[in-house]
């Protein structure tokens, strides 16, 4: 199957620091902006016990779950030691101020 | 761009502590090489004694495998002894003629062991306790001999004597002094602690001075061999393995040699540099400010300097180090720290239990901790360290501060309060589900020392704290001398500054600081955007500050206080209108019922602060059940003003002094909308049958006949703690002053997530009395700070009703199905 580029909002849909929800049939994803303007899509799913991600506090290129505060990196979904765990991780692009993610 | 070469000479635990602070600092900046004397790679000295008593093996007590080594790029010399530094040529020379180049060096090179100028101190069968090949020895003498001789009643001593009496052998400890560690103990703690080791069959000649170890002469089976040690009395004693622990002296040699200054220890500056300003030293072999240390706890706050100056960044001194020391032998608790002994100008608190082999005493000076020892129950051990530490006044705990912290309400571990006492299976940690053996494993298998390390490790009192205490004791009796409790003042806000909460408070104030990025900036943040730890506070710091001035963050907020909701563990939250003074009426209850089945709501509770919450609502729901509800932000989410609970009061109670209800009502008018550093409850009850329960809230508010009490400090949670006098006022306005004003100054001082309790403790009633009671101007002052601050805020459920710019936080993006 070919992968396509789905758009998903405008990267000033998303607030600076923060992150929205993307709500698909498969699952919730979480989108992020960072403080550079770089857009990353992990799954909405603490490895650890499920929080939303998405409602976590974004530093650096690190999300912190609001359950029990597990450090998830933006780049690759994994959590932080000694905490084991990964979270799901989407290929996005920005391309003229819009955020694409490969489905 | 070249890296630098840094070179370090020695491989012990605080030149490796600083080479893995170095790393997180500044992992690219040099090439690295170590050398080591001894043949195996970093391990935990301190853990010797348990590997000599048989309970652990060397495996267990390597900090750093070969493998780390490796994985760090570092270029390990084992088994070579650096003999010669060039300083001119800047590089070091070993034993076998190795060479290599520095543009930094740093001196790791420990501690010698002290022999005794005896005639016979070098027959075989004399050693000295100091590393794995010592302890190799004592095990092997341990198989083939019967008496063992240990000289020296101090730490090290007596964990050597006790390990080589659980190997089997007859040991005798002989000690200069009348009585046993002598630098850590008073004579009373030291004679129950001989008494029992004298139970656990060690055997003690005190008082006793050697002049001889006399070895099997010319033609003896045991030629060579120490056979007896003789006393300057006359006496003497069989033995076949002599152990001298009389002390240790820091390894100056190489140091000396190359010409840097030393003097009792290579002399260091605060930034751990020596008098070559590309040479610096750590650990045992330093002398700052005339001091060495030969616990670990100092050595790793001078790792921790050192590696920021290696790393270039500038920053951070290391001004000594307060000390505290544990014995390390099962079954005795014993625990001492600072100035034990005391003298003209200090007074001493008591308590001693000699049948129940209890004995506690703390030497105060000026209302101060300055040094205390504990026997039998160290319990408290780490809770009067911090206050020493922190320089804390006890004035009002004095009367009860040996009965321990607290006997009261502490829940989530079965009522244990002595970690000594409990099972391996026993569960600690109530919140996360740990228990003590698990604890126990971690810090020996991982080689973790501090608190921090332990919770995140374990998770271990990591979530409510309240276990704190047990897994600080916990800690201590696994690693001994090792473990430091934070120093609670000096203490920085997160891992991303180096500055206290106090100071960045202050920037924020005398630098009129009023966005996050601009305090970052100010103080020179290490991180870019900071953490989930740091962000909040900040946020919480200029709001509280500059209140409409400073910028307000929601993406700096806690996911509750930017929803304005509380996150279940679904990812759902729940609502809780507010219900002033927990009154309502008939129309409010309609409208929540009716929200309740509109947006099917899973559950629906009465809540502990007189109000009712829906549980299980959908976040894109919440804009739409704040619409329906019509009813003000209950802010049940937030380090905030939460509730005012109330009696019936005077309006139908037939014991009612005064209006409580409406009282409540108006104190929780005044302070809606009020953030503070933790979450804010109130009561207020009508008469002093109290059944608001106002003797456990931060502000609690009694009606007698004559006015008002009103308590403060108090908290119903984790730990109880019973609220305290503050004062008694005639006027209902007063009460809405004094309470304002105590909140406002709590609201301006305290450190974030500080529960009123706990800044009331670490600053005192007294303070919290002269700046609220005693000086009416200043209370006055609190007080329209706080009405200013509170001045023209918005209900935020109203506001993101009916602003839409705001909903969308709260709104999803859908994504449409691809076609197939």
């Amino acid at each position: 199957m070919m992968s396509e580029w789905q758009k998903v909002c405008e990267v000033e849909d998303i607030p600076r620091l923060g992150s929205r929800v993307v709500r698909r049939a498969q699952g919730d994803v979480a989108v992020f902006r960072n403080a550079a303007d770089e857009v990353f899509a992990l799954e909405d799913r603490c490895p650890h016990k499920g929080g939303p991600l998405s409602q976590g506090i974004v530093y650096g290129r690190h999300v912190t779950c609001p359950l029990h505060s597990w450090k998830i990196c933006l780049d690759d979904g994994n959590a932080s030691a000694p905490d084991e765990g990964r979270a799901e991780r989407y290929t996005v692009k920005v391309e003229g101020g819009v955020v694409f993610m490969q489905s | 761009m070249k890296r630098m070469k840094l070179v370090m000479v020695g491989n012990g635990m605080a030149g490796v502590r600083t080479l893995e602070e170095l790393l997180k600092l500044a992992p690219d900046l040099y090439d690295i090489t170590v050398f080591g004397a001894e043949p195996h790679p970093n391990y935990n000295r301190i853990l010797l004694s348990p590997v000599l008593a048989g309970e652990m093996s060397v495996k267990d007590i390597m900090l750093n495998d070969l493998d780390w080594y490796r994985d760090h790029n570092l270029k390990l010399h084992l088994n070579r002894k650096v003999v010669k530094i060039d300083r001119r040529g800047r590089k070091v020379i070993a034993e076998d003629g190795t060479e290599e180049e520095y543009d930094r060096l740093l001196l790791a090179t420990g501690s010698n062991p002290l022999m005794l100028p005896v005639p016979g101190g070098d027959l075989n069968g004399v050693l000295s306790y100091r590393d794995i090949h010592d302890t190799d020895a004592m095990i092997e003498a341990s198989k083939r001999g019967k008496h063992a001789v240990v000289i020296g009643g101090g730490l090290l001593g007596l964990e050597a004597a006790n390990g080589l009496k659980l190997r089997g052998m007859n040991v005798t400890v002989v000690h200069l002094m009348d009585w046993l560690m002598e630098r850590q103990l008073d004579r009373t703690a030291a004679k129950m602690l001989q008494r029992s080791l004298e139970q656990k069959g060690l055997q003690f000649l005190l008082g006793k001075q050697t002049s001889e170890i006399v070895g099997g002469g010319p033609g003896d089976e045991n030629a060579g061999r120490v056979k007896s040690v003789r006393f300057k009395d006359g006496s003497e004693i069989i033995a076949d393995l002599v152990v001298m622990a009389i002390g240790i002296r820091p390894n100056t040699a190489l140091a000396e040699s190359a010409g840097l200054y030393c003097r009792k220890g290579i002399v260091v500056n605060d930034t751990m540099q020596t008098y070559d300003p590309k040479i610096y030293a750590v650990g045992e072999c330093v002398a700052h400010r005339g001091m060495s240390y030969g616990l670990v706890a100092p050595l790793f706050d001078m790792a921790k300097v050192c590696a920021n100056h290696l790393a270039l960044f500038g920053i951070g001194r290391y001004t000594g180090s307060v000390t505290s020391t544990k014995l390390k032998v099962t079954g005795i608790d014993l625990f001492s720290a600072g100035d034990f002994s005391g003298g003209p100008d200090t007074e001493e608190i008591v308590l001693h239990d000699a049948m129940g082999g209890v004995y506690k005493k703390l030497v105060v000076k000026d209302d101060k901790i300055v040094g205390g020892v504990l026997y039998g129950d160290t319990t408290d051990g780490a809770w009067y360290f911090q206050m020493l530490r922190d320089q804390q006044s006890i004035g009002e705990i004095r009367d009860h501060i040996l009965f321990g912290e607290t006997n009261l309400g502490n829940s989530g571990h079965q009522g244990q309060n002595k970690a000594a006492a409990m099972a391996e299976t026993m569960e600690v940690c109530g919140c996360n589900g740990v228990c003590k053996g698990t604890i126990v494993k971690a810090i020996t298998e991982k080689g973790l020392f501090s608190l921090d390390e332990v919770r995140k490790h374990t998770k271990a009192s990591s979530s409510c704290g309240s276990c704190t205490g047990l897994v600080e004791q916990i800690l201590a009796s696994t690693v001994g001398g090792a473990y430091q409790a934070s120093d609670s003042k000096t203490k920085p806000v997160c891992g991303c500054t180096d500055y206290t909460h106090e100071e960045v408070r202050k920037a924020i104030r005398t630098q009129k600081l009023l966005s996050i990025p601009a305090v970052m900036h100010f103080l020179e943040w290490h991180t870019p955007n900071g953490c989930a730890t740091c962000r909040p506070a900040l946020n919480y710091y200029l709001i509280s500050t500059w209140p409409h001035e400073a910028e307000d963050d929601p993406q700096s907020r806690f996911i509750n206080e930017r929803a304005h909701a509380n996150i279940q563990k679904d990812g759902t939250f729940s609502v809780v209108p507010r219900m002033w003074g927990g009154i309502t009426t008939p129309a409010e209850l309609r409208r929540i019922a009716d929200v309740a089945e509109k947006y099917a709501v899973p559950m629906v509770k009465v809540t502990g602060g007189q109000r009712i919450d829906l549980l299980g609502i959908k976040k894109e729901d919440l804009p739409n059940v704040w619409r329906d509800l019509d009813m003000p932000s209950g802010h049940a989410y937030g380090k905030s003003i939460r509730t005012v609970k109330t009696c019936v009061g005077s309006e139908f109670c037939r014991f009612g002094t005064q209006n409580s209800t409406q009282m409540g009502i108006d104190l929780e008018k005044m302070l809606f909308n009020m953030w503070s550093p933790h979450k804010v409850k109130l009561a207020v009850s009508g008469c002093p049958r109290n059944c608001a329960e106002s003797g456990i809230k931060d502000v609690g508010v009694i009606g007698v006949d004559s006015g008002w009490e009103i308590y403060v400090a108090g908290n119903g949670g984790i730990k109880t703690e019973v609220a305290q006098f503050l004062c008694k006022v005639a006027t209902h306005d007063e009460v809405l002053e004094y309470s304002g004003a105590f909140l406002q100054l709590y609201r301006e001082e305290a450190r974030y997530l500080d529960r009123t309790v706990h800044w009331v403790q670490r600053v005192g009633m007294d303070y919290v009395r002269q700046h609220v009671v005693d000086d009416a101007v200043n209370r006055r002052a609190l007080y329209e700070r706080l009405l200013y601050a509170l001045a023209g805020i918005k209900d935020p459920w109203q506001e993101r009703v009916a602003q839409s710019d705001k909903r969308r936080e709260f709104e999803p993006i859908v994504l449409e199905a691809l076609d197939a």
